[in-house]
């Protein structure tokens, strides 16, 4: 008897075996006959695939075009102050107007603390040929300003390293000299604002075409101080009233 | 010549629609009695539905420009007949509707004529908003008064001859306006109704998704059949849920999903109804939509299209499409096109895809971007814009595959259709 089950058992134990391979393959050739299902990350980076395709995936941006404006590490307040203006319409770039026009406040600030948290080393950009003299008045303009224009230093607002105030103001330093120049301009054509009182348009609009020349270059070519990070929140008084800063600042 | 020709046409139809005024009986129905006096406008509970509504409406939407003052008007609305700004229509007494009465607003909205009498134009879409009940309209004018008035006077359209006379509307009404409220056919349910009165009415859903001729009119008969929007260039597709329908396949759930959260198993909103579902029916009350569903699903089926077969061999457009949609597609969409549930929408069977402009996968392909950021979806997936990395021609054969592989079957695409829109929009 005993044998007898105890065959009866292996025999078991041999026909569960074959059945599970049988089972196994047909699950494996299943498999193989199903296309592969994309399998979606759920993560921010993943959701905000419109903003990385052209700035990418760290916010790296193009330095070698200047096209596309790096954000990686940018303050968050700023970015996020960047996309409600393309809503506004008070920044003119249609496709980021097309891009941010239904996005919530709380999302465009998801989305502005994820790129102000990346931290990308900066990658050098063309540099235009300019005279010496050029470089020197650039210079003088960033740290000094020009007081009989009631210009001020951009090192004023934009913090004694030019990497920024926490949390609205941008650095200046390691972006491209087209990105710059440009900046500068659009202000002056008003396809770039900011709240009222705009005190960059005011700046903007009281520099001449070669004084823009001349900060963008000597800004774009100033070796970047060891820490990029933004200074930190309060350590500059704006010479002039902006808006964007809850219109503190008291020049005019 | 064609001034002269358009000319002539405009005269003869501006004789044509005077006779048919003349010969017109005069809507003979007095309008009802309806109590408007100041007090009873500022009702709370009025002025709550006249707020559901005016969202039911989407009036903000035409009616806010870009940073501009919600309701204060300014935005300019393009026409293939010139530039149309939209009023201000705060209760502002020098620019707004400060000075109005129910009776002016009922003829704005109802008869589609100025507080003057002067004709308005139709991208004021009261070919839809007659429809709308006494009731309704006094709600929402409670609450357009109750807002704070904003001083925003209006700018003058820019239209060109002849579309700048403004009588030559007479005959443009006779041949497109048919006054009248709602009415009701007791042999349909109560959300029948109900779904009916929204969609041909405040919703004005016809408006974008029917065709219109060249006079910017619209054919009665071919109700909710898709069209395309004139300036803004996207195609708005047919709505109907029965075979060859453009929504064939969509379910009740799968209409409501879309309608309040943007996205739906069978699509996603993009483009302008994107705008459409995050400023109006995202709010809407869930037997509201329930019962737009219900309507859309008596819409007849559609009568079944074959799209012309090309005439050329299409084994190289259809491979280079393939090659770029594993490349640029298939991570999100699927090989198999089905996308991924809840998060990217399918390709194979969307009635976007398959629409017979293809401009609306074109479009889509050049600008990607987000789903309908909602309540349902707060933080929604998106689309990168291809347009700095795929040339037209990548674009076209593409967009040939996707509408053409699976279960799709509808015409090629051409690099130079792909070309003429390029452009981003803001509107």
């Amino acid at each position: 008897m005993k044998t007898l089950s105890a065959k009866w058992s292996q025999a078991g134990r041999a026909w569960c075996a074959w059945m599970a391979l049988i089972l196994l393959t047909h699950a494996g050739i299943g498999r193989a006959q199903d296309v592969p299902h994309p399998v979606i990350p759920d993560t921010l980076q993943q959701r905000i695939a419109a903003c990385t395709a052209c700035h990418g995936a760290h916010g790296e941006g193009t330095p070698e075009s200047g096209f596309f404006p790096r954000l990686a590490g940018k303050p968050a307040g700023y970015l996020a102050r960047q996309l409600k203006d393309f809503q506004l319409g008070l920044r003119k770039y249609a496709p980021m107007e097309y891009t941010v026009r239904q996005l919530s406040p709380e999302y465009m600030h998801e989305i502005a603390e994820y790129f102000a948290a990346q931290e990308v080393p900066y990658a050098p950009s063309p540099l235009p040929r300019v005279t010496a003299q050029t470089q020197e008045r650039g210079e003088t303009l960033v740290m000094h300003g020009d007081p009989s224009r009631q210009i001020p230093a951009c090192q004023s607002c934009h913090g004694s390293q030019l990497t920024g105030v926490q949390p609205d103001i941008p650095g200046l330093v390691g972006l491209p000299y087209d990105y710059l120049s440009s900046q500068l301009g659009s202000w002056r054509t008003k396809t770039r604002a900011m709240a009222a009182p705009d005190c960059m348009a005011e700046i903007a609009n009281r520099l001449s075409d070669s004084d823009i020349t001349a900060v963008s270059a000597w800004l774009a070519s100033r070796a970047l101080p060891a820490d990029m990070h933004a200074q930190a929140p309060g350590s500059v008084t704006p010479p002039l009233h902006c808006g964007v800063l809850g219109d503190q600042g008291d020049g005019t | 010549m064609k001034r002269v020709a358009i000319i002539i046409v405009v005269v003869v139809l501006l004789a044509g629609g005077w006779w048919l005024f003349q010969h017109q009986a005069q809507p003979s129905v007095a309008p009802s009695p309806i109590k408007a006096d100041a007090a009873s406008l500022k009702d709370p509970a009025l002025v709550a539905q006249g707020e559901y509504l005016t969202v039911v409406g989407d009036c903000a939407s035409c009616h806010t420009a870009q940073g501009g003052e919600r309701y204060a008007g300014g935005r300019v609305l393009p026409t293939p007949f010139g530039n149309i700004p939209t009023p201000n229509i705060t209760p502002d007494h020098a620019t707004g509707l400060g000075d109005w009465s129910f009776e002016d607003f009922w003829q704005a909205l109802h008869s589609g004529k100025g507080r003057h009498g002067e004709f308005l134009y139709p991208v004021f879409s009261y070919t839809s908003y007659t429809k709308v009940s006494r009731e309704d309209a006094l709600a929402m004018f409670a609450y357009l008064q109750s807002l704070a008035p904003v001083h925003a006077p209006a700018q003058q359209p820019s239209l060109a001859f002849p579309y700048n006379v403004r009588s030559g509307l007479k005959a443009w009404r006779a041949l497109y306006f048919h006054e009248g409220e709602f009415q009701r056919d007791a042999s349909k349910s109560e959300a029948w109704n109900r779904g009916a009165y929204l969609v041909q009415g405040l919703g004005h859903c016809n408006e974008c998704h029917a065709p219109r001729d060249s006079l910017g009119g619209q054919e009665g008969k071919a109700s909710l059949a898709g069209g395309q929007i004139p300036a803004q260039n996207w195609y708005a597709p047919d709505l109907s849920m029965q075979a060859n329908g453009g929504l064939a396949g969509w379910s009740e759930q799968d209409l409501v999903d879309l309608l309040k959260t943007g996205q739906s198993a069978r699509g996603t909103a993009f483009g302008p109804m994107a705008d459409v579902v995050v400023q109006s029916t995202q709010h809407l009350h869930d037997e509201d939509l329930r019962a737009i569903a219900t309507y859309l699903q008596s819409l007849p089926p559609r009568a079944a299209t074959k799209s012309e077969e090309p005439l050329f061999d299409t084994h190289a457009i259809m491979a280079q499409g393939a090659k770029v949609y594993d490349q640029r597609c298939a991570d999100c969409h699927g090989k198999d096109g089905n996308g991924v549930a809840g998060i990217y929408p399918p390709l194979n069977g969307n009635s976007s895809v398959n629409e017979p402009t293809a401009i609306n996968a074109m479009r889509v392909v050049l600008l990607g971007g987000f789903a309908p950021v909602t309540k349902g979806n707060p933080r929604p997936y998106s689309m990168p814009p291809f347009a700095q990395q795929l040339s037209d021609a990548d674009v076209a054969a593409v967009v040939t595959y996707i509408r053409r592989s699976w279960t799709n079957a509808a015409s090629v695409v051409m690099e130079r259709d792909v070309s003429k829109y390029r452009h981003t929009p803001i509107d």
